[in-house]
């Protein structure tokens, strides 16, 4: 195992109820995971599985009323939860950076890309304006942007939407962080452009031996770019393993249905795809038990209603599911 | 029988200062009666104006768009609007495209009421209700609201809505792109299902490539305004032969950890369709270009096997048929 740099345990994050005297909705339950040195942990999920929760309360960035009621989260020996606001604000965009799917919303369109990234450089490494104006061409050129003096001097709306995303990379990473938390980066962008910027992030991870959390509801970006996975369902996680192994064995109901519903899985002249039943629940919409129990074909009315259970199938590889028994870890 | 025929389509977008888009620059495909030709590029490739001209919801600069012997391009505006009832559209985004003050019965109807088909109350509610069931939702749900809905469910009402008039086409610009994973599966079998009951064909728009080889018969590739591929859709992604379709291919993630590719991805991003390269469109980005790819512009010609064309095959590069072997990921 890779050295521990960010570990998350048991975290659960909950948003206060509508109405006075409605339930508080969890919207992240009992969450735990690690990232090692030089990882690509990802996690998969839909929207309203908790997945971008998750990452938003790594940096304490949750939307107000957000309250993270349980867990733990360290980067190295430093309880995040623990820190002030200001010392937070060392941490956010310095040790642990962030990336967006849409690069078009995070950068500030009426400063050009370079006076952002020497911003951040000047700000988490003290440099003067001249050696970070330096600094953030050498940014731009490390993310393989041509001509990076004249890109520098260039506004966000004057970029293409894979340069833009290379220039928030570079500027997450001009702080030299240890985490890089990647939500969607490549959802917004054609496959083409997310070839560049997948190899892209390979090369820059093996140069600096930072941990990368990929957030992505793609499939096929896991199996290419991920060591190790999660799988969310409506703030859960279903199951978490190494990529080999989710992939070659599945074993929660939810992976299963996701794994053979891709067309990639269909028999070449099929003319129907695997289907998971059913709609995903809205957030809240269930209390207690497994969130996946109303479209799960394996259902055990009474049973999947209790809390969900940890089974250790493997070093590695848990999944919480009632078809498991409950085992120690392996 | 073929029902689309599009022959030479172009759409130009005049910027000012003698300069002009190429949107789509000539374009010629067909599609048969209860065919669905997939229509796949890169973002800015022409795809979606393409579509969109083919129904005149923007103008085209030259060609023809022949259905049912008519050229929808130059169809008086009172026959154009019969017309419209043969010809519909579902929308990539299905929270954007119901109006979120109308009820489900309500947006299902308009089509009806707009063309005064069926104007008895019963007899509408009748339709509506026989239009919910087509697309496997409930018709007790007639009275509520869009946000009711998931985005799921919402594009089986958008699809219900395009089916109101029983048209014999409809274009399909993204249909799941902004659905949740798990409910892609279903709305592409319920397409797949509404065209083998109705025989309706589909100009499937997508950028998500296996699923559009799954979901089209055939495929088109485009590329900066042009089509630069067209075959079968088993023939395409096994024996591509322009390298633009190659790269395009070997980008996608393979969902198979142990298959993990050697990454040599496309370099740099399409030129803009206002300054379009002389000879082959695809030369700046492409690895086997040679001399005489910046003096001709290549056609669409039918791809050759040991001297047979391949039927439905065709290619637009100077060495189609000469490219390396293609080993499937």
């Amino acid at each position: 195992m890779p050295e521990e740099l960010l570990s998350i345990e048991n975290l659960t994050v909950a948003f206060p109820p509508a109405r006075k005297g409605g339930n508080v909705t969890p919207v992240v339950k009992g969450v735990s995971l690690t990232v090692g040195r030089g990882e690509t942990v990802g996690v998969v999920g839909e929207s309203g599985s908790g997945k971008s929760m998750t990452a938003l309360s790594i940096l304490r960035l949750l939307p107000e009323q957000g309250r993270i009621t349980e867990g733990t989260i360290r980067l190295e020996s430093t309880d995040l939860l623990a820190l002030t606001e200001k010392q937070m604000r060392g941490v956010r965009g310095g040790k642990i950076a962030m990336i967006f799917q849409d690069p078009m919303t995070s950068l500030n369109p009426v400063f050009t890309v370079g006076d952002q990234i020497a911003e951040s450089v000047r700000l988490h490494r003290g440099l003067s304006k001249r050696d970070a104006w330096d600094e953030a061409i050498q940014a731009l050129r490390r993310v393989h942007i041509s001509l990076p003096e004249r890109r520098a001097s260039q506004y966000p709306h004057e970029l293409s939407g894979g340069m833009r995303q290379r220039v928030m990379i570079a500027l997450a990473l001009a702080s030299e962080p240890q985490v890089l938390l990647a939500d969607e980066p490549t959802t917004a962008l054609d496959v083409t452009v997310q070839a560049q910027i997948l190899a892209l992030l390979e090369e820059l991870k093996r140069e600096t031996g930072m941990g990368i959390l990929l957030i992505t509801h793609d499939l096929g970006v896991v199996a290419e770019t991920c060591d190790r996975v999660l799988v969310m369902y409506s703030g859960q996680v279903m199951e978490a393993a190494d990529t080999r192994s989710l992939f070659a064995s599945p074993s929660h109901p939810y992976t299963q249905g996701l794994l053979a519903s891709l067309p990639e899985m269909a028999p070449e002249g099929a003319t129907r795809l695997a289907i998971i039943a059913g709609q995903p629940p809205i957030s809240g919409e269930i209390k207690e038990g497994c969130p996946f129990r109303t479209r799960c074909p394996k259902y055990m009315p009474g049973t999947c209603e209790r809390p969900l259970p940890t089974a250790w199938l493997s070093e590695g590889h848990r999944v919480h599911c009632h078809l498991y028994p409950e085992t120690a870890n392996v | 029988m073929t029902l689309l025929d599009v022959e030479n389509l172009k759409v130009h977008f005049p910027l000012g200062h003698g300069l002009t888009i190429r949107a789509v620059d000539g374009i010629t495909f067909s599609i048969e009666k209860g065919e669905t030709l997939g229509l796949v590029g890169e973002s800015g490739c022409g795809k979606s104006t393409a579509s969109r001209a083919l129904i005149r919801l923007v103008p085209a600069k030259s060609g023809s768009v022949r259905f049912g012997g008519q050229d929808i391009l130059t169809l008086p505006d009172d026959q154009m609007r019969a017309m419209r009832r043969r010809l519909q559209m579902v929308f990539q985004d299905p929270y954007g495209s119901l109006s979120p003050r109308l009820t489900i019965g309500q947006i299902i109807a308009e089509p009806l009421e707009i063309h005064r088909i069926g104007t008895g109350r019963a007899e509408q509610e009748a339709k509506v209700s026989s239009l919910l069931e087509a697309v496997g939702m409930s018709p007790s749900v007639l009275r509520r609201y869009p946000h009711e809905f998931s985005g799921g469910q919402r594009q089986r009402i958008g699809i219900a809505r395009s089916l109101a008039l029983d048209p014999e086409f409809i274009i399909l610009d993204e249909p799941v792109s902004a659905l949740d994973i798990s409910v892609r599966a279903q709305v592409v079998n319920l397409l797949q299902d509404i065209q083998s009951q109705r025989g309706i064909s589909y100009l499937f728009v997508g950028h998500d490539l296996s699923l559009v080889r799954h979901a089209a018969h055939r495929v088109a590739v485009m590329y900066l305004g042009r089509i630069v591929e067209i075959a079968a859709s088993q023939e395409l992604y096994t024996n591509p032969q322009h390298p633009y379709t190659r790269s395009l291919l070997a980008s996608v993630p393979v969902p198979d950890p142990t298959r993990r590719r050697t990454r040599s991805p496309l370099k740099g991003d399409p030129p803009s369709p206002v300054d379009i390269p002389s000879g082959c469109r695809f030369r700046s980005r492409c690895e086997y270009a040679q001399p005489i790819c910046a003096e001709q512009d290549p056609e669409l010609l039918p791809v050759v096997v040991a001297d047979v064309a391949v039927a439905g095959h065709r290619s637009a590069c100077h060495f189609a048929n000469n490219l390396p072997m293609w080993t499937e990921k």
